[in-house]
């Protein structure tokens, strides 16, 4: 099941290709600034619970909704918008990229 | 209200992610009137879950298909059981029924539970399916010497799912009660043998189907609910929140207080409230909510049952969606239960005023409200087929930690034919089942209310820097791994047992000697650091080993090329 030695190129040439470091380079620096977002958003919402609660209790103009309902709604979404653009560019840009070296490799 | 609650808080609230799930978990429940719609729907699932079991045991004859369903699992299907491992009887009942006491502070547990996912994502699913074939010690220990690293990540697994499996249990037995009033003991074995019965028999296939039949008929439940109670308030959310401050203000009046406080009880389920009492607890929960999520034995499993990478990131973002999803539907059911449960004589306890069959049934009271006895008994089928979805998911990561990495792995050096290996898994199952039936009634008065936050931060604290560092930095070597992992899980265990969930609500001490809610900020980062200055300290032979093989584990983490492929039949 597993095919660990039929592989034309040698696995130091595969990291030392540029389109291998390139696709490395490019999905750890993307991975990281949503990771970055991510955390940032989360641990925002929590410090603003954790020192200004009064913030999210304020009521939106006249209505009985307050502020932390789309905000915390919003965390949430924001969680599945970042994972949808992850994938997307994964999609578009990575996939491509990871195909022409592993087509290159298996020759 | 406020009175009951402030004094289960002090106890319980605290250190739960759940604290409304604390009235089931303390045994604070009394049998119900046997609710026979409940049992009759309950028992169709039972023989449509054994039928398909029936079905998956016929294709499941290697060890791939036992642990990861041959990795025939589409994205689209594996995201609907992660998000069945994850929508537990815990989120629905406990979530609702927060939001049904305090409103807002359960939507602070929501979004915590939503945002490990993109993490996840972002850092791990796809090196993982690249790297692993059936556990995350496939992962972890891709590099190292095999021994240590498998028996570091077997007991994490172990202890991490032991926790898990104990809250839900006794969870189980005392939903049984109030959900279809049977007797606690009942629930127990019902759990315990029906789960043997699919994991025994159909593996990860089984275990993956019945997830995603319970998935659907939670979601399709959840939606109903909602939309039954945004439709009564012609589709405004606003006159939603307007209608129950107005019933929470009422509540608080009846029960003496002045014009001003009763308006301010009742404005104030629209905001935080106490739930985080201080920044340190806040920041430390929100971070074994988020990092816990990414170490979770049987939730990281389920990346090797896809064909590949492609599939593992699909099938988060899946997840992540329809649990995103869950939660909102959560939020507006907690907050129709306080408009139409908490205003309904026949739903309360005449005496106390508080809900009738204790702090969990809002849910189901307002699925009696909208759509009367049949829905009612629907409602609770699918909450305890929830249970036991998830509890064999647990068992199967508990059965493949023992038989692939410590008896294939450890034991018989890698040498252990598909057949012994298999017939290792399925006797651990069985002893899993006896030891979890065992446990369900040794916990039955036991406060296990902090055991699925422990799980968290065991996870948080031991598997998530492990996993991280093995697969993202060179310089990581086996003994970083197996020092930073072990003082990461004994810190958070220690503190846990130190905290006012443990040290007070159930041993019965006056004052924690850890003040705070969740160990995680002090565990997690200590496991970090540990396990970067072990290894930077680490002049062995075997270190040196360790860094060469990065290169390796590199290529194939980020290509997949060497990846286990789906099985061929």
């Amino acid at each position: 099941m597993e095919s660990e030695n039929d592989t034309a190129m040698s696995l130091a040439e595969i990291a030392s290709d540029p389109r291998y470091r390139e696709l490395v380079r490019r999905r750890a620096r993307f991975g990281w600034i949503l990771t970055g977002a991510m955390l940032v958003v989360f641990f925002g919402f929590i410090l603003v619970i954790a020192f200004r609660k009064d913030l999210l209790a304020r009521p939106i103009g006249e209505a009985t909704t307050t502020w932390g309902i789309p905000v915390g709604l919003g965390v949430i979404l924001v969680g599945i918008a970042l994972t949808g653009l992850y994938v997307l560019r994964a999609n578009r840009d990575f996939d491509p990229m990871v195909e022409a070296i592993r087509k290159d490799a298996a020759q | 209200m406020r009175g009951r609650l402030g004094a289960a808080a002090l106890a319980l609230a605290c250190c739960l992610p759940l604290p409304a799930l604390a009235d089931a978990l303390t045994g604070q429940t009394q049998q119900q009137a046997t609710n026979w719609p409940a049992i009759l729907m309950f028992g169709v699932f039972v023989l449509a879950t054994l039928g398909i079991t029936r079905w998956a045991a016929r294709k499941t004859r290697t060890t791939a298909d036992f642990y990861t369903a041959g990795g025939g699992i589409t994205g689209f299907q594996n995201g609907l059981a992660i998000a069945g491992d994850y929508m537990s009887a815990a989120s629905f009942l406990g979530i609702s029924a927060q939001i049904f006491a305090d409103g807002y502070d359960g939507l602070i547990y929501s979004t915590g539970f939503l945002v490990g996912w993109p993490i996840i994502l972002f850092l791990l699913a796809e090196r993982l399916r690249n790297l692993g074939r059936y556990t995350f010690a496939d992962v972890a220990s891709f590099r190292f010497a095999q021994t240590p690293v498998r028996l570091f990540a077997a007991s994490s697994t172990l202890a991490v799912v032991l926790f898990y499996l104990i809250a839900q249990m006794v969870g189980a037995g005392q939903l049984i009660k109030l959900l279809f009033g049977l007797p606690y003991s009942y629930a127990v074995v019902i759990v315990g043998v029906l789960m043997t019965l699919y994991v025994l028999f159909g593996g990860m296939i089984a275990t993956t189907w019945v997830q995603i039949i319970k998935a659907v008929l939670l979601l399709g439940c959840a939606t109903l609910m909602a939309f039954a109670v945004l439709a009564s308030f012609g589709l405004s959310p606003d006159a939603l929140f307007a209608r129950a401050v107005e019933v929470k203000t009422a509540l608080a009046s009846e029960a003496g207080a002045d014009p001003a406080t009763a308006a301010a009880k009742g404005r104030s389920i629209m905001g935080p409230g106490n739930f985080i009492k201080d920044p340190v607890s806040a920041i430390s929960f929100g971070m074994a909510l988020m990092f816990g999520t990414a170490g979770l034995p049987h939730i990281l499993m389920r990346f090797f049952t896809v064909p590949d990478a492609r599939a593992a990131r699909k099938s988060v973002l899946w997840a992540t969606g329809w649990i995103g999803y869950f939660y909102i539907l959560t939020f507006i059911i907690g907050f129709g239960a306080i408009v139409m449960v908490a205003t309904e004589p026949a739903f309360l306890d005449p005496a106390t005023g508080a809900l009738r069959g204790g702090g969990n049934m809002a849910a189901l009271h307002l699925a009696d409200a909208v759509g009367g006895d049949l829905f009612l008994g629907f409602v609770c089928a699918v909450a305890f087929a929830t249970i036991l979805a998830v509890v064999a998911g647990l068992t199967l990561a508990g059965a493949s930690a023992v038989s692939h990495d410590l008896y294939a792995s450890v034991l018989r050096k890698g040498q252990a034919s598909s057949e012994d290996e298999l017939r290792v898994s399925r006797r651990t199952v069985l002893v899993l089942a006896v030891v979890a039936i065992l446990l369900g009634v040794l916990f039955e008065n036991q406060n296990v209310a902090f055991m699925v936050s422990l799980a968290f931060a065991l996870a948080a604290s031991g598997n998530f820097p492990v996993l991280l560092l093995s697969v993202l930095w060179k310089g990581c070597t086996t003994r970083g791994i197996v020092w930073g992992g072990s003082i990461g899980l004994t810190l958070a265990l220690v503190l846990t047992v130190l905290s006012p969930a443990v040290w007070v609500s159930v041993l019965g001490h006056s004052e924690a000697i850890f003040p705070f809610t969740s160990p995680t900020l002090f565990s997690m980062p200590l496991a970090f650091f540990t396990i970067w200055i072990v290894s930077r300290l680490n002049r062995s032979g075997r270190a040196a080993v360790d860094r060469s093989g990065y290169l390796a584990q590199r290529v194939r983490s980020e290509t997949g090329i060497g990846a286990a492929t789906a099985s061929t039949h």
